[in-house]
């Protein structure tokens, strides 16, 4: 109960399968030996931290925000350019996130002092503009992130796929790899639990009531200024770590990993699939989320391919897996509309019943 | 304050004109840095064209959202579908677009402007009835739902007509410029510049001397009176969105021949600069919106000519310095 701020999932059913979740997840090094259903667990762990830090400000405030990929491409790309001109050490690792987290907090900082005065669209457009003017910056200033190539680099020795620590653990070998995956993980679950933390604080019901009436909370003296843009900044730096650790994992930072617009998107998706304002929705939406972006797409290649061939018209079309945003939007107006509280508050509601 | 006489006129609103002088100071500030007459002109003409194009885009976003406090994020559908129904309507009428007459020319470009702006239009009326009718009032959902209507729109275009770029050929008259000693003007700024000013001109009359306009303006500053002295503000609102839409598909198809190529994602790529032409104008306001277009278009061109690094952020920064100054906008219009 402490570990989860006395705020635990409240349905048998979610609580079975966040039970489940972490569990495989903790295990899937040993589970699922092979590189693709690793990638698959570690984005899972990354982006999990990554939706509960925009479910802050999304659920818990009600601020919408197109700016989190910003903060989640500023960790990245300080993990990368640090160990991309230092060479591949500790103290890189150590200055890049040096450099990372606080730019992301000022950045968060100076973007809420600037706009949250002002009404949640004011806040959304803004962040918009301020997010796709830094796209352009990190893909023109090439001298310092790489261009549209973004930064590969080296790990540390300790982290290296080629360094083996121990050889047939349950049938798997044990390397720097392995060792990676665990960093990812426990700073995941680290992230989660210090979000839970913040959200069942006092912090945290300030600002559910700022959501809730803004004006009656100013009424009853908080600062709702102060707190909206701390509750930015929490959100940033999370993401910013979250960006980090998924760069430690690919060795790799560009545009199209961690600033893309299509990221924005997914963490939209994975937020309100799961449910607003619960955290848990999180872990639960990106889970649904990244299973399907994975291994549906490769589904819906076969589906098109074989209206192709029965000579099907425009279904070939919208079946190709590049389309698959399509069938994205569809689902994400249906789930605002019918599914406004996501699966966690679906399970909810039934366990209150 | 004074007392009125019954048959004494209604004192005159104090005019602000000091946004309105915006532009006018910020081209003479570029007359001298930019070197040479011919290249001041070429690059003023340029950012009015430009602005104009932006202006017929972003106009309906600020009615919609003074009217009806709907912020629509998938304004940019209607841009792109706008641009892509338009090429349907090149392709019979490609001979005219290729003839060197300039009034061949416009009979081309009449109708697929016409054919843009209408399908835009009933594509508009199905976004408002369809999607933004059931989260009237939830700024939350409204922004979630039209985000995803843009997504949708998008990836739409894509299935019907193919992942590439498609080329827009400027028609044949209106390709080249006007050539005034050693200043050239391209002749479809011009072009561009006359629709924006009509366009412009237009809605302003509209709004100013029609009593619809009278019922936009009053809705805007009041919707719930409007509603209470018996008009029906909803249809009213669809109207307006309708007419919104349709204007910004006039403006994807005068984009794309601006940039003689389209694109799907063209309409999220222009989203971004026509927020922050409405955010500078101050949200609701026409003329707001027209003033801050011609400012965001000025400063691309002008920053781009005299520091072409800084043009990447040039918008983000006229943004901040006008919201440091008037943190609603240019023209505060709505009291929201």
């Amino acid at each position: 109960m402490m570990i989860l701020s006395g705020d635990p999932p409240r349905s048998r059913v979610l609580s079975a399968l966040l039970i489940v979740i972490v569990a495989l997840l903790a295990l899937a090094p040993f589970l699922f030996p092979g590189a693709k259903p690793l990638n698959v667990a570690t984005k899972i762990c990354v982006f999990a931290a990554l939706v509960a830090s925009y479910d802050l400000l999304l659920g818990y405030t009600g601020t919408v925000s197109f700016a989190h990929t910003m903060f989640y491409g500023i960790g990245s790309y300080g993990i990368a350019i640090a160990l991309y001109t230092l060479g591949p050490t500790w103290t890189a690792v150590g200055a890049g996130l040096a450099c990372g987290l606080p730019l992301a907090v000022l950045l968060a900082l100076a973007i809420g002092l600037f706009s949250l005065r002002v009404q949640a669209i004011f806040f959304a457009m803004i962040t918009l503009a301020v997010a796709s003017a830094f796209l352009v910056l990190a893909s023109q200033l090439s001298g310092l992130t790489g261009g549209e190539d973004g930064r590969s680099f080296q790990l540390p020795e300790l982290l290296r796929p080629g360094t083996v620590f121990a050889k047939g653990v349950f049938g798997i070998t044990v390397s720097g790899r392995t060792l990676t995956y665990y960093i990812v993980f426990v700073g995941a679950a680290a992230m989660i639990l210090a979000l839970l933390r913040v959200v069942n604080s006092p912090f945290g019901r300030v600002l559910q009531a700022i959501r809730e009436n803004r004006f009656r909370a100013e009424a009853l003296g908080y600062r709702t200024v102060f707190h909206l843009t701390l509750a930015n900044c929490i959100a940033a730096l999370v993401a910013a770590f979250a960006g980090a650790l998924n760069a430690l994992w690919l060795r790799y930072a560009g545009p199209d990993t961690s600033l893309a617009f299509s990221i924005m998107l997914d963490i939209l998706l994975m937020v309100v699939i799961g449910g607003m304002g619960t955290i848990y929705g999180a872990i639960i939406g990106a889970v649904i989320f990244i299973l399907a972006q994975n291994y549906l797409q490769a589904l819906m290649g076969l589906a098109s391919s074989a209206a192709a061939d029965a000579g099907l018209p425009l279904l070939p079309g919208l079946l190709h897996p590049d389309r698959w945003l399509l069938w994205l939007g569809l689902l994400f107006i249906a789930s605002v509309y019918f599914f406004p509280t996501g699966v966690v508050g679906r399970l909810r509601g039934a366990a209150r019943q | 304050m004074s007392e009125l006489a019954a048959d004494e006129a209604l004192p005159e609103p104090p005019r602000d004109i000091v946004p309105a002088a915006l532009p006018i100071v910020l081209a003479l500030v570029m007359l001298p840095l930019s070197g040479s007459a011919s290249s001041w002109v070429t690059l003023t003409v340029a950012s009015l064209a430009m602005g104009m194009m932006i202006f017929i885009m972003a106009s309906g976003l600020t009615l919609v959202f003074g009217l009806m406090d709907v912020l629509n994020f998938g304004h940019g559908a209607f841009i792109a579908v706008g641009a892509y129904v338009a090429t349907l309507a090149f392709g019979p009428l490609a001979a005219w677009m290729q003839s060197d007459s300039l009034l061949d020319n416009l009979a081309a470009l009449l109708p697929a402007g016409l054919l843009a702006m209408a399908v835009s239009g009933a594509l508009g009326a199905v976004f408002e009835r369809v999607l933004i009718l059931p989260v009237y009032g939830q700024h939350l959902k409204q922004i979630l739902i039209t985000m995803g209507g843009l997504i949708v729109a998008e990836q739409s275009l894509y299935a019907l007509w193919g992942p590439q770029q498609i080329p827009l050929p400027l028609p044949g008259a209106l390709r080249g410029s006007f050539i005034l000693g050693d200043i050239a003007i391209a002749k479809y700024r011009v072009l561009a510049m006359v629709v924006g000013l009509v366009v412009f001109v237009g809605t302003l009359l509209v709004l100013n001397r029609t009593k619809v306009g009278l019922l936009i303006r009053a809705g805007v500053e009041n919707r719930e009176m409007v509603e209470a002295l018996g008009y029906r503000v909803r249809r009213l609102f669809l109207g307006v969105f309708m007419v919104g839409s349709a204007l910004a598909g006039l403006g994807g198809v005068m984009w794309g021949l601006y940039r003689e190529q389209i694109h799907a994602s063209m309409g999220g790529d222009l989203m971004i600069l026509i927020f922050i032409v409405v955010i500078i104008g101050g949200l609701g306001s026409v003329t707001g919106c027209f003033i801050g277009a011609i400012l965001v278009a000025m400063v691309a061109n002008y920053g781009g000519f005299l520091l072409p690094k800084l043009a990447l952020v040039s918008n983000i920064l006229l943004m901040v310095a006008i919201l440091m100054w008037r943190p609603r906008g240019l023209y505060p219009v709505t009291n929201r």
